[in-house]
Formats: structure tokens, C-alpha cells, sequence
């Protein structure tokens, strides 16, 4: 057997092992949109845990921080520093946003902004926020499985069918299962992946230099300024660092698939205990760094960084090996993938088709329709990969900071009574549109400071000026009038 | 709805502080510990040190969590409408 063969059998194992498990899931449930959105809000401590894990740890991050490690050097640190204070602010916000999510039968993030401001405009605006910041992060899972499956095939299967047999799976157990499947196929992906990032992690550097510790010496010796910031950039200083580092950690649960993950819990104090636990599971990525610090010296002038790791598990490794590392990619690109379909296609269903154009719809009908989204939205994303360009990096970060200007409305809707309707708007409003031109005019970072803290901070100006001259009309979530109650079907039904 | 203590939001800043404002103080290569350059060996070492932090914040708010279940007689759903405005 030739080793393109033999890597590419393994990846077919894997990711058919991986999807068989995600249409069993299903068993003998009944998949209304609370069954299939929110897992009937019955998931313990440990898939929950699988389930963020597998949200986080997409195909980007798999690829990006070895890809940041050989490209850019220290700035890559910030990916590993906001990881633990992502999860310090998910422990003091996720429980509460889980218990309103309770009270007030919520399944989407645009349900949150739905009840507490009493305003369907401005949570279809969250949805279509949502939706939109979705497309390229879940277009970039495509590209990354794409890219895995080439490179670990040797050439033997190129990337369009690749994304297209790897999406028809994802589209089908999505379809099929709703997120308890995703959860499940996570615990084959984490094994697999965490295991292999533990091992390269630990064996390339091993086998080019005698040790983690040698490899940083060699490094220290050769490129020292590759190791402390800016790194290999001009402009990724410690201003930089500080604002990533707050945006991204404070902002870590404003993804919209992210938020929604808080209602598949069975309680509160799950989310508690899977936050002091997430910082752990994440402590296989200063692995993927090493593999990247070791490709700098051994493989200088790559073009694409982001290739890095597996050129290196190709240059290292025999093809048994590298098939393992691409079935465990490319497991890793479906998951998240999975898990931004479905939530893209609840929002779009539940919180703009519904409520501004179809009022009548009922609970079984939106069900049907968020399924039938999960078809377009992957024919879709498959189209924009195959035909778009490089624009792809520059659009996921608009994304990642437009999702940032929600902190505003999240948090002074959980803790302030003073900010209004029309003042979280506005600001939501501003900080889009100044995140959005800065970064699309290529002025990431300005001035030194991250596009989206830039945006976030005109947005809380905005939102407490005009907070202060409007009225108040929701102060908090403990008196929601029954009203917006019954735009939210099924809400007044749990209270009783 | 009960907002977190205030020891328990302390706790939760101390990596912010550690990890993240004072990334001028740490950003450097020497001394190299256990073979990492000093900024590598920091931000791995909070990733440790977060759940440490959180782990106590989590001993607060459980034992608050009992506290206040003992009160209203361990009443299992967290939000009645007496107890709101006490839960500040």
C-alpha cells in the first residue's frame, strides 16, 4: 500500500467511526426545538464539558496556534493566556445567564436579548449579527478540513471533495441528532485529539532536538526576538496583548453557539464545576506552540504558517501517523462546524423568520425549518470555500469582534438596572460599525489596541449616554412583564 | 438571581491581574524555567493556577448556595418571587 493509501484509509475510519457515533445519538427521541437545540436541557457535567471543549477547540486553533507559533512567535501566547480567563468570566456569568435561560424557556442568545429588552427588532438584530459572524468561522472549518485531508493524503484526495464528503456527514448528524449528537461525536474527537496533540507535542521537538527545553535553547540561541513580543510582527505589542487578551476572554461567550452551549446544562452549578475544569482540557495547546517553535528552525520559509504542523508530522512521522493526526483534524473541523450549523440555523429560524415574518409558525414547524436551514447554510459555506479568496482570515476576525460588542447588552442586562432598550442598541450599533470599518480597512490593531476594544469601548459610552435619557423599561430579569413573556411561545407554560 | 460573592470575584481577578495587565512585568526570556523561556512558563502556569482560583471561588459559592437553601427550607428551584429581592 502506498502511504497516501494508508493515511487516507485511517482518515476514513476515523471520520466514519466519528459520524456513526453522531447519527446513534439520536436513539428513540422525539426532536422538537428543544430536544434538538438545547438536548432537552439534560446534559451532565461531562458532556457539557465535551461540548464546550469541542466548541472551542475547532480546526482553527488546531492548525492557528501552531500556525502563529512558526509565523508570528510570542503574540501567539495570547491564545493560551485568555483561555483560562475566558473560563474565570464564563464561571461568574454562565450559571446566571443559565438560570434566566430556565426561567424564561430561552434556547438562542437572541431569546436573551428577546426577554430582557422586550424587543423583537433588537434580538433579530443579535440573530442576524449571529449568523453573519457564523458564516466565515464556519467557512474556515471547511477551509482548515480541507487543507487537513490534502496534506495528510499526501495529494491523494484534494481539498473540494474532501470538504464536500466531510460537510454531507456533518449536515447529517446535525440533521439528524441536534446537539446531543454533536456532543458525542466530541468524545471520540477530544481522545483522539488530545492524545495526538500530547504526543507530537512531546515527540517533534524530542526528535529534531533532544527535548522541549533543548529546542527553546536552540530557539534562544538562533531567534531570540521570535520568543518575547512583538515577535516576528511589527505591531503585536503588549497594548495589543492586553486588549486581545480582554476582548477575546471577556468576549468568549458572546459567540452565539457558545452562549446557546449554557442551555444544554441540567444545572447551574455544572457550568460552575466545567469552568474551573475547561483551563485544563486547554493545556494540550502550548503543545501545538512547541510543534510550531520546532518547524521555525526545522522547516524556515514555509509559505502558509498555518501548514506548518502537519508538514513537520509529515516530514517526522510514517503515514499511519499522519493519517491519525487528519482523521483527528478533520473530526475536530466537524464538530465545530456541527455546532455552528445548528445554532446559525436556530437563530435564523426562531429569532428573524419567525418573529418579523412568519408570527404564526408553531414550535414543530420552527423546528423543521431550522433542520432544513442546516441543508442551505452547508451548501452555502461549501460554495463560499470553494470560490472565495484570502479575504477569509480578515472576515473570521470582523467576526470575532463584531460578537465582542454584545459584552454591553449581556452584562448590563444581567447586572445594571439602568440600561435601556434603545441604549444597548445604539451601542451594539456603534461598536459593529466602528469594529467593522477598522478591521476591514486593515487598521487591526490601531494604534496599537485591538479593533474590537476599540469598538467595545465607544460602545459602552454610547450605551450608558443614551441609557441615561431613555426610560427604562425592563430593569432586570426579575420582573420580564408577561407580555414579552408571550412573545417567547412557550415561556408562560414553564412557569407554572 | 443570586450575583457571585464578592471573595469569589476577587479570586476570579487574580489571573486577570497576573496573566493579563501585567503582561510588561513577565514578557521576557530569562529566567528560563524547566527549559521555558519565562513568558511561555508564566502563561502555562496560570492555566494551572485559574482553576486553583476558581476551585476556591466554587467552595464559596456552593456553601452559599446551601446557605441560602437551608433558609428558604432547600427549595429546589432558585428563583421564587419572595426571594428575589433578598438575593442581592
Amino acid at each position: 500500500m502506498s502511504p497516501s493509501l494508508i493515511a487516507l484509509t485511517t482518515i476514513s475510519i476515523i471520520v466514519l467511526f466519528g459520524s456513526l457515533i453522531g447519527f446513534a445519538a439520536r436513539r428513540r427521541r422525539q426532536m422538537d426545538l428543544e430536544q434538538w437545540a438545547c438536548a432537552g436541557r439534560g446534559l451532565g457535567l461531562v458532556l457539557v464539558w465535551l461540548l464546550m471543549a469541542g466548541e472551542m477547540f475547532t480546526a482553527y486553533t488546531f492548525l492557528g496556534a501552531s500556525g502563529w507559533a512558526y509565523s508570528r512567535g510570542a503574540p501567539v501566547l495570547y491564545v493560551v493566556g485568555y483561555w483560562p480567563l475566558g473560563c474565570v468570566v464564563g464561571f461568574f456569568i454562565l450559571p446566571l445567564i443559565w438560570e434566566v435561560g430556565r426561567n424564561h424557556r430561552m434556547q438562542t442568545q437572541a431569546d436573551f436579548f428577546q426577554v430582557r429588552y422586550g424587543s423583537k427588532l433588537l434580538a433579530a438584530f443579535v440573530a442576524l449579527l449571529g449568523v453573519v459572524c457564523l458564516i466565515p468561522y464556519l467557512q474556515l472549518q471547511l477551509t482548515g478540513l480541507g487543507l487537513i485531508v490534502e496534506e495528510a493524503s499526501y495529494g491523494g484526495v484534494t481539498r473540494t471533495p474532501a470538504m464536500v464528503i466531510g460537510f454531507a456527514l456533518v449536515a447529517g448528524f446535525v440533521f439528524v441528532s441536534g446537539v446531543r449528537g454533536v456532543a458525542w461525536v466530541s468524545i471520540v474527537k477530544d481522545l483522539l485529539l488530545i492524545s495526538a496533540a500530547v504526543f507530537i507535542g512531546f515527540a517533534v521537538p524530542h526528535f529534531y532536538f533532544g527535548g522541549i527545553g533543548k529546542m527553546f535553547a536552540a530557539m534562544v540561541r538562533q531567534k531570540p526576538a521570535h520568543l518575547v513580543m512583538p515577535g516576528n510582527t511589527p505591531n503585536l505589542g503588549h497594548a495589543w496583548y492586553i486588549s486581545t487578551v480582554l476582548v477575546s476572554s471577556v468576549g468568549f461567550y458572546m459567540w452565539p453557539h457558545f452562549f446557546a452551549a449554557t442551555f444544554t446544562a441540567k444545572n447551574g452549578d455544572i457550568l460552575r464545576r466545567n469552568a474551573v475544569l475547561m483551563p485544563l482540557y486547554a493545556l494540550a495547546l502550548p503543545l501545538m506552540l512547541f510543534v510550531g517553535l520546532t518547524a521555525v528552525l526545522v522547516l524556515p520559509g514555509l509559505r502558509d504558517g498555518d501548514l506548518s504542523m502537519l508538514m513537520i508530522v509529515r516530514k517526522t512521522f510514517p503515514a499511519w501517523f499522519l493519517g491519525i493526526i487528519g482523521g483527528a483534524g478533520a473530526l475536530t473541523a466537524m464538530v465545530a462546524a456541527a455546532i455552528q450549523l445548528l445554532c446559525a440555523a436556530t437563530l435564523y429560524a426562531k429569532n428573524l423568520v419567525r418573529p418579523i415574518f412568519a408570527p404564526r409558525m408553531s414550535e414543530q414547524q420552527t423546528a423543521t425549518l431550522s433542520r432544513l436551514i442546516v441543508l442551505v447554510l452547508t451548501a452555502g459555506a461549501l460554495l463560499l470555500a470553494m470560490y472565495s479568496s484570502v479575504s477569509l482570515v480578515s472576515l473570521y476576525l470582523v467576526g470575532v469582534n463584531g460578537v465582542a460588542q454584545l459584552i454591553p447588552g449581556t452584562f448590563l442586562g444581567l447586572f445594571s438596572r439602568r440600561a435601556t432598550t434603545s441604549g444597548v442598541f445604539a451601542g451594539l450599533a456603534t461598536g459593529i460599525a466602528i469594529a467593522a470599518a477598522l478591521t476591514l480597512s486593515g487598521r487591526d490593531p490601531y494604534y496599537g489596541l485591538n479593533a474590537g476594544f476599540v469598538g467595545l469601548c465607544f460602545n459602552f459610552v454610547v450605551t450608558a449616554i443614551v441609557s441615561a435619557f431613555t426610560r427604562v423599561r425592563v430593569a432586570s430579569f426579575d420582573d420580564v412583564p408577561a407580555e414579552f413573556l408571550a412573545a417567547q411561545p412557550g415561556a408562560l407554560a414553564s412557569l407554572d | 438571581m443570586k450575583r457571585p460573592a464578592t471573595a469569589s470575584i476577587l479570586l476570579g481577578l487574580i489571573p486577570f491581574a497576573a496573566s493579563c495587565f501585567t503582561v510588561s512585568l513577565w514578557d521576557r526570556i530569562y529566567p528560563i524555567v524547566f527549559g521555558l523561556p519565562f513568558n511561555f512558563f508564566w502563561v502555562i502556569l496560570w492555566m494551572i493556577l485559574a482553576p486553583v482560583c476558581l476551585w476556591c471561588a466554587l467552595r464559596i459559592e456552593s456553601r452559599r448556595q446551601l446557605a441560602s437553601q437551608g433558609k428558604t427550607g432547600g427549595a429546589a428551584r432558585a428563583v421564587l418571587p419572595g426571594e428575589q429581592g433578598g438575593a442581592d
